[in-house]
């Protein structure tokens, strides 16, 4: 995955809480047997109608926001399905950053897998950038090393975020690579449990 | 000694690696595998050279997507790819699957306990949410992300940071015509849909102690949505009988020995938990969902809210769209909703004593001639069992269509949808918009309540039809 560490970028918001995997990514859309291309798809219930035309009072077809690469949204962001499906569709859209109070436990896990940085603010710094936001072209600087988001105009926040993650995301690690780098603990534990070596 | 909760033994049983500033290394005992979460796991495993490490604690079915009648007959092409990914991979991986012939094959939350698969202290995972369902033996068992699977399927372990631990205790004695169904759909509506964010559930009172096995199973299933990405009840004499006998469970002396080492998870006596939350089933009636997630419930004797019942403008903002999206006025009294589907299945009810339940209201009554009513066994072994009771009969005889096991409608990815502005009483785990087909209204019911709408057409408390014994 690509690293992440400063990032700057246009702001989409969508003010709603508890924003579910179905509507990032609805369920005829999880056919696929690759990772790629499934940006078109995302929040696509929400983007077009029955008939496929677009809806004009969704704020992602809004010229002006089509092209943000931060997105800020209520809380408990990602509930419901463990689909993979709904970051790898952020991500190809174009979303590099996630802001918002709070995230379901296995979307969080498969955006940092991702490449994608899950910022947690308090309530009120949400409200305040929803707001800030609905302005077009609003702007977000992100570090990562110093854990801050900051804007243009003197809004600046932490935001707190595990340890293991951080160095995960700066440094754009394969999680595969490296547990097997543990491998002989793998084995003990096998020998132990299982009586038996599997490698 | 340290009193320990199931949850901290198990995790304890199972950590390869800690380290300070590392969420822990743990081991996985079983990893069960679907069509759907899984081709990109196998890809990456192929393009980085790797294999399977734990074929023999790996199992595969096809759920998702299989048709529930015409069964060969896939009609999307990439369904097709989909379901022919997996048995390429499962060949070349050496991982055994139940495909869609298989007598074994069914919703993987399904089959898994019944083969004997799950069993208390084992960490079980699978790319699926509602992996929480085998929970219900005293399993840590979670849902994961394909990355994960991935992981899984090349180390057999997975990093994972120690959850806290929440206990919901149910307290009281169930009431009449009040299913498994109904007290985690009220737990849900009483607590939030992310009241067990970053926490493992335990479920303990009295009123899960008297519960059997397919019953816990309905309550674990559900863990997730109210925000646990596990939720598990300590085994007991009940899971042991559950298991005694089944295929792939220990059998003879080992069994009786492994009955000892399940028996002794179980949370001790005074254990504490980093929360409590508690419900009384004196508070708990049939459960129905008007919204569109799960918490927007309540009580069949209730009514529509109104956006202004809540005190904070997300939650308003929330409501309003909701209506608005299930065509719902506010004061609406619950049981003059209509129904047009009708949707008995998913791996949260669709196990033989949900079938039961559901046939028992179904006997000798007609549904009404403007619903489509179906009914979708886990597994072809639940579909078996029942038809050798005459369920299917029963079902027919009354109007409903008997189907082959699948997912089905809980997710509509077959051609088991509920067309948009139709309003779906399912028996399934999630309301949210689109989730039973594009534009459809899904409202969350028990079995027995499922079955209840159909033959009278709109929504109805279950308790006021005659004939009825819980
Ligand atoms: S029945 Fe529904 S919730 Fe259960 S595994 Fe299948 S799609 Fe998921």
């Amino acid at each position: 995955m690509e690293p992440i560490n400063q990032f700057t970028g246009t702001v989409c918001p969508i003010n709603r809480a508890n924003i579910d995997t179905d509507q990032i990514i609805p369920k005829q859309f999880l056919k696929r047997i690759e990772r790629q291309g499934f940006g078109q798809f995302v929040f696509y219930n929400w983007r077009f109608d029955d008939d496929g035309n677009k809806r004009e009072d969704f704020i992602l077809n809004d010229p002006q926001f089509a092209d943000s690469e931060i997105l800020v949204a209520g809380e408990n962001f990602g509930c419901g399905s463990s689909r993979e499906h709904a970051p790898w569709a952020l991500l190809d859209y174009g979303f590099r950053v996630i802001i918002a109070p709070s995230y379901a436990d296995i979307f969080y896990n498969n955006s940092v897998k991702n490449g994608i940085l899950a910022v947690k603010l308090t309530d009120e710094e949400v409200e305040t950038l929803l707001q800030k936001s609905s302005t077009p072209g609003f702007k977000l600087h992100i570090n990562l090393e110093e854990q801050s988001v900051s804007d243009d105009s003197g809004f600046k926040a932490h935001f707190d975020i595990d340890p293991y993650w951080k160095k995960m995301l700066l440094n754009g690690w394969d999680e595969i690579s490296v547990t097997l780098t543990a491998e002989d603990r793998i084995r003990q534990f096998e020998e132990r449990v299982y009586g038996k070596q599997y490698s | 000694m340290t009193k320990k909760t199931v949850i901290e033994k198990i995790w304890e049983n199972h950590v390869v690696s800690r380290e300070e500033g590392k969420p822990d290394l743990l081991y996985i005992d079983l990893h069960l595998v679907h069509e759907v979460t899984s081709p990109q796991a196998f890809e990456g495993l192929r393009m980085n050279g790797r294999r399977v490490r734990r074929p023999d604690l790996t199992y595969a079915t096809m759920d998702h997507n299989v048709p529930t009648i015409n069964r060969h007959i896939v009609n999307d092409p990439i369904s097709k790819t989909q379901m022919e990914t997996l048995k390429q991979n499962c060949r070349e991986f050496g991982i055994e699957l139940a495909d869609i012939d298989h007598p074994d094959q069914g919703i993987v939350h399904v089959i898994g306990p019944q083969l004997g698969l799950t069993q208390p202290g084992k960490t079980i995972v699978c790319g699926d949410s509602h992996t929480s369902t085998h929970g219900a033996f005293g399993a840590l068992a979670f849902g994961i992300g394909t990355s994960e699977v991935e992981h899984v399927l090349a180390t057999q372990t997975i990093w994972q940071k120690k959850p806290k631990t929440l206990q919901i205790k149910v307290n009281g004695k169930l009431g009449f015509g009040v299913q498994a169904k109904d007290i985690i759909l009220a737990i849900i509506a009483k607590f939030g849909v992310n009241a067990g964010t970053g926490y493992v559930m335990e479920f303990t009172g009295e009123a899960i102690r008297s519960l059997s096995m397919e019953e816990r199973m309905t309550i674990c299933n559900m863990s997730i949505e109210a925000g646990a990405r596990a939720g598990l009840v300590s085994p007991d004499v009940t899971t042991v009988e559950y298991l005694r006998g089944r295929r792939y469970a220990p059998q003879g002396e080992e069994f009786e020995k492994a009955a000892k080492t399940w028996l002794a998870l179980a949370s001790d006596e005074g254990a504490e938990y980093d929360k409590t939350l508690e419900i009384d089933t004196a508070e708990i009636e049939p459960q129905m969902t008007w919204g569109t997630n799960p918490s927007m419930g309540s009580g069949i004797s209730g009514v529509v809210p109104s956006p202004d019942n809540f005190e904070r403008e997300a939650d308003k903002e929330s409501v309003r769209h909701a209506l608005e999206y299930m065509g719902l006025e506010s004061g609406t009294k619950l049981t003059e909703i209509p129904v047009d589907y009708v949707f008995i299945g998913s791996c949260t009810n669709s196990r033989l004593s949900d079938l039961r339940a559901a046939a028992e209201v179904a006997k000798g009554r007609k549904v009404q001639d403007h619903v489509t009513a179906i009914v979708v066994p886990g597994s072809q072994t639940v579909k078996q069992q029942a038809e050798a009771e005459g369920l299917d009969q029963i079902f027919i005889n009354a109007g409903f269509e008997w189907r082959e096991s699948g997912c089905s409608m809980c997710l509509a990815m077959n051609d088991d949808i509920v067309p948009p502005g139709k309003r779906c009483a399912s028996t399934s785990n999630r309301n949210f918009e689109g989730r039973q087909g594009s534009g459809a209204r899904t409202h969350l019911v028990s079995p027995s309540m499922a079955a209840a709408a159909a033959v009278m057409g709109r929504f109805t408390d279950v308790r006021e039809l005659a004939g009825v014994n819980q």
